[in-house]
């Protein structure tokens, strides 16, 4: 197995909950990010998937160092991101790029694509001198499916699809090892979801790019993922293959979410598996004690509240899992095709 | 639920009709468009449905195909201007209600014909409680007295299943986590023990396990009141779990209606096709994602011929020259493409 370009220990990310005006006392945490380990290994994606407010565009945001964990470390080739600064900083930022869900607000309405797409390159002149910018520019639009002649368009005359091409074509400009993309196309139909998904494929196997996958989707997360991690109130509850995940799932989380998913065939509706979680997800101010699952857990005993379950290899599973009663059961009955 | 179809008179067929035919909620030839500074859209060019009591008819298309602006144009609350509908019937019980008095019309609305939507938190009134929301409806509507009215509604939010109803009564919307608000919504709509529920993308904000939950209500509470319901979604998975029957949008029109065992099995319309390549399932490994090129048109300025022709892998120069009509294909089955007859008996 090559190695690992990102490897992410113990990371922990809290923003504090304060009160009153002049003197914020803080009066609690938001445990967004509480304790996550993985390893990004080069030229692979990573599936990162849960609910809304499980953490993980905390976790993508860390990653980016747009955000200084409030403790662990996400470790670059041998360097702890978190604490660069300067040059250094600025040379890894090259290195690893984002890709955001709404197409619509992250792009400036009034620049044009041109100056969207070329601007990294003022911040990095290393990449591409003053006079081939353009031309550059022109190169990306067209490697992401845009009509390089639309070079001084504005954001506004394209569709969503389109923009989240052009953010596409930003990210990839300086030539990035990683691209953490953050739900990419959740905000997009159907039949534009599959171009723009086509097209992180293809660019991948171009560029031996690796990818940070985000999104809530599991149906798409399964297509796009070589490994997928499975987060909750700010911990990864298991990881794996994505034949481990989908397949082999021992986590109750994991299982309930996959059973969750509608399956767009009717000839299914009364085979499947369905496991209905009942309530909300805890606040991540003041989660469960022990395992944080156990409040909507069907298998939750007393040691769950007593002792937090670690991401480990189990009996009878060949990937972590953090559950007590960890277990496999097949949910999600795949066929090849 | 999948001999809905079987009991069935007659078939989908080609629109326009006018006559009655005892059906619950007929929507017949509609035709809406909008008029804007910068042109008219034609957003609605066409479009017919019905749906039955205890069936679920699915309308499923992208944004812009108008299937939200159908179901605004049924509840009558479109926005006039810049939307006006210019032709078409949308028939209660046989009445076209486009041609009621308003009067008649708020009747019906609540009643008749009730609607939930998307954003739960937009959609309810932020400075009212949930619980004074929905008892309002039974004083304003049935005269009910603050106590009684307060008593109903907390039975209404006992079977949309909000634990402690009778605590949860006196909270605000934003108090709600967004499945409860949608719950809540849901309890609202049924205070009046509507006929038809149009339910607009119902948990498209909502996480996966949420929406389960969320599906599984709607479901079970039509089960029990033997309503119709239109289920307004872009998602094909959802559809899939819950649907009768299956209407796919697109540029305004009904490009295919049917069965959604015979949707999913055979598409009849290249569009329909295109979607369903087009999804990524979980259920599949080692899939290709086909993908169906270019964008939808704009509507103000629909290709002629048929609106999808230009992104159709199948388009012959018939297609550009004229609009293929929504006809009966097979059993029970409609389609709206030139060769709807050799898609359907493709092997």
């Amino acid at each position: 197995m090559t190695e690992n370009i990102i490897e992410v220990r113990d990371l922990v990310k809290h923003y504090p909950v304060t009160q009153g005006v002049v003197f914020k006392k803080t009066v609690g945490q938001v445990k967004a990010v509480d304790g996550v380990s993985f390893g990004l290994r080069a030229g692979e994606t990573l599936g990162v998937v849960g609910e809304s407010g499980c953490g993980k565009s905390t976790l993508a945001r860390v990653l980016m160092n747009l955000e200084k964990p409030t403790a662990g470390s996400v470790v670059y080739k041998g360097q702890d991101i978190s604490k660069l600064s300067g040059g250094a900083l600025r040379r890894l930022r090259r290195q690893i790029q984002l890709v955001m869900q709404d197409p619509y607000t992250s792009l400036n309405p009034r620049m044009t694509v041109g100056d969207l797409i070329g601007e990294p390159f003022e911040i990095h002149p290393e990449v591409a001198p003053k006079g081939s910018r353009r031309n550059k520019v022109k190169e990306l639009l067209d490697l992401v499916g845009l009509n390089p002649e639309h070079i001084n368009r504005y954001p506004h005359q394209f569709s969503g699809g389109q923009r989240q091409r052009i953010g596409i074509a930003r990210a990839l400009a300086l030539r990035p090892e990683i691209i953490v993309c953050d739900e990419p196309v959740s905000a997009l139909d159907v039949s534009i979801q599959a171009q723009v998904m086509n097209l992180l494929e293809q660019l991948q196997a171009e560029f031996g790019l690796s990818y940070v996958f985000i999104a809530h989707d599991l149906s798409v997360v399964r297509h796009l993922s070589d490994r997928v991690a499975v987060m909750y109130l700010g911990k990864i509850v298991e990881i794996g293959t994505e034949d481990e995940i989908y397949e082999r799932p021992t986590h109750p989380y994991t299982q309930a979410l996959l059973s969750a998913v509608p399956v767009p065939d009717p000839t299914q509706r009364h085979h499947k598996t369905i496991i209905r979680l009942t309530g909300d997800v805890p606040s991540p101010i003041s989660p469960p004690s022990g395992c944080r699952f156990r409040t909507r857990c069907w298998k939750a005993q007393d040691v769950c509240a007593e002792k937090v379950p670690l991401l480990e290899v189990r009996q009878g599973s060949d990937h972590p899992s953090a559950c007590h009663f960890a277990e496999k059961r097949e949910i999600v009955a795949t066929h090849e095709v | 639920m999948s001999d809905i179809l079987v009991s069935e008179q007659s078939a989908p067929g080609p629109g326009g009709s006018g006559r009655p035919s005892g059906r619950l909620l007929e929507v017949d030839d509609l035709r809406v468009e909008f008029r804007t500074r910068d042109g008219v859209a034609k957003v609605i060019n066409g479009v017919t449905y019905h749906v039955d009591a205890g069936e679920t008819l699915a309308v499923l298309g992208e944004s812009g195909s108008g299937k939200s602006v159908t179901a605004q144009t049924i509840m009558g609350i479109l926005d006039t201007p810049p939307g006006f509908v210019t032709g078409g019937q949308v028939r209660f019980h046989g009445k076209d209600m486009l041609r009621m008095s308003s009067e008649e019309r708020r009747r019906i609305r609540g009643e008749g014909i009730a609607m939930i939507f998307q954003d739960a938190l937009s959609a309810l009134n932020p400075v009212f409680t949930v619980g004074f929301q929905i008892a309002e409806q039974f004083r304003v509507r049935r005269g009910l007295g603050r106590a009684e009215a307060k008593k109903r509604a907390i039975e209404m939010l006992d079977q949309v299943k909000i634990p402690n109803a009778k605590s949860r009564f006196n909270n605000y919307p934003h108090q709600f986590s967004g499945g409860m608000r949608q719950r809540a919504m849901i309890a609202m709509s049924l205070a009046l023990d509507p006929e038809v529920l149009i339910a607009d993308e119902p948990t498209t904000a909502l996480d996966v396990t949420v929406q389960a939950q969320i599906m599984d209500l709607l479901a079970e509470l039509q089960r029990e009141r033997h309503m119709g319901m239109i289920l307004i979604t872009h998602d094909l998975g959802v559809v899939a779990d819950v649907a009768d029957r299956i209407a796919v949008m697109y540029a305004g029109r009904i490009v295919e209606e049917a069965d959604v065992y015979d949707l999913y099995a055979k598409p009849a319309h290249p569009y329909t096709i295109g979607l369903i390549d087009s999804i990524p399932r979980m259920d599949e490994k080692g899939q290709q994602l086909r993908t169906i090129k270019g964008l939808p048109p704009n509507l103000m300025n629909i290709p002629p011929g048929c609106p999808f022709n230009p992104r159709c892998p199948m388009a012959q120069p018939v297609c550009r020259e004229k609009v293929p009509p929504l006809l009966q294909v097979g059993n029970a089955r409609a389609s709206a493409c030139h060769f709807a007859e050799e898609l359907v008996n493709r092997d």
